[in-house]
């Protein structure tokens, strides 16, 4: 019953000072709205992120050859087609099922008057089965074609854009070409969302045609050199080990023994887009942490009100405590006060950001926000915090009041 | 509860030793004394007071400004305390008291008047009435308000707000405030103040009926021996010590005697009016 009367006057008092208080809220609006949004827009890209990585390939190790930062005579040993077939084997690796690779060089492709710079990328055979990426129209590399070092294409969507003006253009049977050599179109590949590079911008060759005709790959005893190696792993959980049997192979080859020192890098869809991710929340942290001193200062002219209303109404306070009121029931009429003035706002907040998540989609294409639940209880739960701790001060003056010279305050 | 119960029976039992408490008595203190510290120097307000008041009196404190009666005031209401001395009321001592049991104090054993109203901005007369109620977590609490409102006379005005009320029926307000806790003692700090005179005549009739009619015993704090003249014991006091306590003999009817005029007023406090008797002002 005290408490309900605690509450009553705190309603009527902000009702009175309805401008007053709109104007204090404003500050915890803009606030809570500046850090739920930045929240929401932060959480929505890494999903976006994620999900690009989600079911691509989720059973692929991506080995790469790379050079760590080393000495002035660092000695990089690259992939070769001995490593592929090593790692294909059982002995050395039982927890992979099949290995597709790739040598991609840069190159220029040419049709009539018109030109486009390329990622070619000479893959295997079983590239596309591996990387779960099909051609919309022709077929894919035969063993024949790779064994004959055929010089066939399939475009990318975007090349065929780039190089004939027209994405729904079909050019199988042209004949372009790439580096100065001739290549036959034989299909166009299927439009696939971007992950890491556009892989719609690339032009996909036999590996062999790559290797030998538009570089020379050849290392003596090792085959031909790749850029990556694709390792389909035969169980989703055995990802670690199967890295690990990848890691031990190429270290030894290597003649590696600490594995910081390693010159090559496995990573899957998962490590990728987690370290992706991981970058995008560092950055979303760090913004609403910018965001969340605009709070403070929203806390602080909560603080300046509840003052000013404190001692606007000393007398009041006198009289309540002449009649029977209690430390406690003085500061619970403030403390509501500050309360419902820093949940409102946190509620206007909280609005102002579901509008900002409205328009953000017209400026960031293909994300999609939404206010989770979380970040609206995380809000809720600042707002009132602020409410308690900025009000605490004001309310505890009040109720430390002595009532005789409260009565006598003009 | 039981606590305070414990400590007020010990006092109880204290005070009797003491030869001092009337057990009779709604008020009784000893040798009060209140000093304030001014920097390096200490006032001493209350130079120990002692006094008893019994239930059903009508008593007024006067004195000069500066002469401790405020003081007195707040240490009876339980506004402040004593440095030293004891303050039994209705039988408690309540002179060590937490400010937590001196609230409660306040709100069950005390109605205060205060000369400038002191009510609630836009809040209606019926909760100014209620407010002491709330706090003291009272059931029925609105048909309370309502009869403490009628026996003032403002059962008509039960949802006016302040600004809509004259000054005397702001201060009927507050009397009804005073009075709806059912109180040991009102206490009244010159409540015709503020008013006119035909306001300050209605007032005081409400207080004389009320001690009359429902034997309430009520203190007026006041410098206005015309006020003084119409409660039935007047006690002065100067520097911190009450140096009168008189009966008076033939108290004036608040309505039916006419207030003298500034020059006769003068007169009778030339002349010793306490206790005056009604011939000087015909």
């Amino acid at each position: 019953m005290r408490i309900f009367e605690s509450f009553r006057i705190a309603v009527r008092s902000l009702l009175l000072n309805r401008t007053r208080a709109m104007l204090t809220m404003l500050g915890i609006v803009i606030g809570v709205g500046a850090v739920v949004s930045l929240m929401s827009l932060g959480r929505g890209v890494q999903d976006y992120v994620a999900s690009q990585f989600e079911g691509m390939g989720a059973d692929i190790l991506t080995v790469r050859g790379q050079s760590p930062v080393r000495g002035f005579f660092a000695v990089t040993n690259p992939l070769t087609a001995v490593d592929a077939e090593a790692l294909a084997t059982a002995e050395v690796a039982p927890n992979i099922n099949q290995i597709a690779a790739d040598y991609t060089v840069q190159g220029t492709a040419v049709d009539g008057y018109s030109s486009v710079s390329a990622t070619v990328r000479g893959v295997t055979g079983n590239y596309f089965a591996v990387y779960d990426w099909m051609p919309q129209s022709g077929s894919i590399f035969t063993q024949q074609d790779i064994d004959s070092q055929t010089q066939i294409a399939l475009l990318g969507t975007t090349v065929v854009e780039d190089l004939f003006g027209d994405a729904t253009f079909d050019p199988t049977g042209r004949t372009l070409l790439i580096n100065g050599l001739a290549f036959v179109v034989v299909g166009v590949m299927e439009e696939r969302t971007a992950r890491l590079s556009d892989p719609n911008g690339e032009i996909l060759v036999p590996i062999s045609t790559a290797q030998t005709r538009l570089a020379n790959a050849r290392i003596a005893g090792e085959g031909y050199r790749l850029s990556t190696i694709y390792a389909q792993v035969t169980d989703p959980l055995m990802m670690e080990t199967a890295t690990s049997e990848i890691e031990a192979y190429l270290l030894n080859k290597h003649g590696i023994t600490d594995p910081d020192e390693a010159d090559f890098t496995i990573s899957s869809a998962e490590t990728v887009a987690e370290s992706r991710t991981a970058v995008l929340s560092t950055l979303t942290i760090f913004l609403s942490g910018i965001a969340a001193i605009s709070l403070l200062v929203g806390g602080i002219g909560v603080m300046n009100i509840m003052l000013v209303s404190v001692s606007e109404r000393t007398q009041e306070i006198g009289l309540r405590k002449a009649v029977g009121a209690q430390h406690s029931d003085i500061l619970s009429q403030f403390l509501i006060e500050s309360l419902l003035l820093s949940l409102l706002g946190g509620a206007g907040g909280i609005a102002l950001s579901w509008g900002v998540l409205q328009i953000a989609p017209n400026v960031i294409s293909g994300v999609t926000f939404s206010l989770s639940s979380d970040v609206i209880l995380l809000a809720t739960g600042v707002s009132s915090g602020i409410g308690i701790f900025f009000g605490l001060f004001p309310a505890n003056r009040a109720a430390k009041l002595h009532p005789i010279q409260a009565l006598r305050y003009e | 509860m039981t606590p305070f119960l414990k400590f007020s029976l010990k006092h109880r039992t204290n005070g009797a030793s003491h030869g001092g408490a009337d057990e009779q008595s709604v008020i009784s203190i000893r040798g009060i004394t209140k000093d304030y510290l001014m920097g390096e120097e200490t006032l001493h307000v209350l130079r120990g007071v002692s006094l008893d008041i019994q239930r059903g009196e009508f008593v007024s404190i006067m004195g000069p400004s500066g002469s401790g009666k405020s003081t007195l005031m707040n240490i009876l209401g339980a506004l402040d305390q004593p440095t030293s001395g004891e303050y039994f009321l209705d039988g408690k001592d309540i002179s060590r008291l937490s400010s937590r049991a001196l609230a409660q104090i306040r709100n069950r054993k005390i109605g205060f008047v205060f000369q400038n109203f002191n009510l609630l901005k836009r809040t209606t007369a019926l909760r100014q009435v209620e407010l002491p109620l709330i706090y003291a977590n009272a059931s029925d609490r609105r048909s309370k308000a309502k009869a403490a409102l009628t026996s003032v006379g403002l059962d008509q005005r039960l949802n006016h707000l302040p600004s809509e009320l004259s000054g005397g029926q702001q201060q009927r307000v507050a009397i009804a405030r005073a009075l709806v806790t059912n109180p040991a003692i009102i206490l009244a700090d010159e409540p015709t103040g503020n008013l006119d005179s035909r306001s300050g005549t209605e007032v005081m009739q409400i207080f004389q009926r009320l001690n009359e009619q429902d034997g309430i015993t009520t203190i007026f704090v006041t410098h206005d021996p015309w006020i003084a003249r119409h409660t039935k014991r007047v006690v002065m006091i100067r520097d911190g010590q009450i140096v009168a306590d008189q009966a008076v003999a033939r108290p004036l009817v608040a309505g039916v005697d006419q207030r003298p005029s500034e020059a006769q007023e003068l007169q009778s406090m030339l002349q010793d009016a306490y206790g005056g008797k009604p011939e000087e002002y015909t």
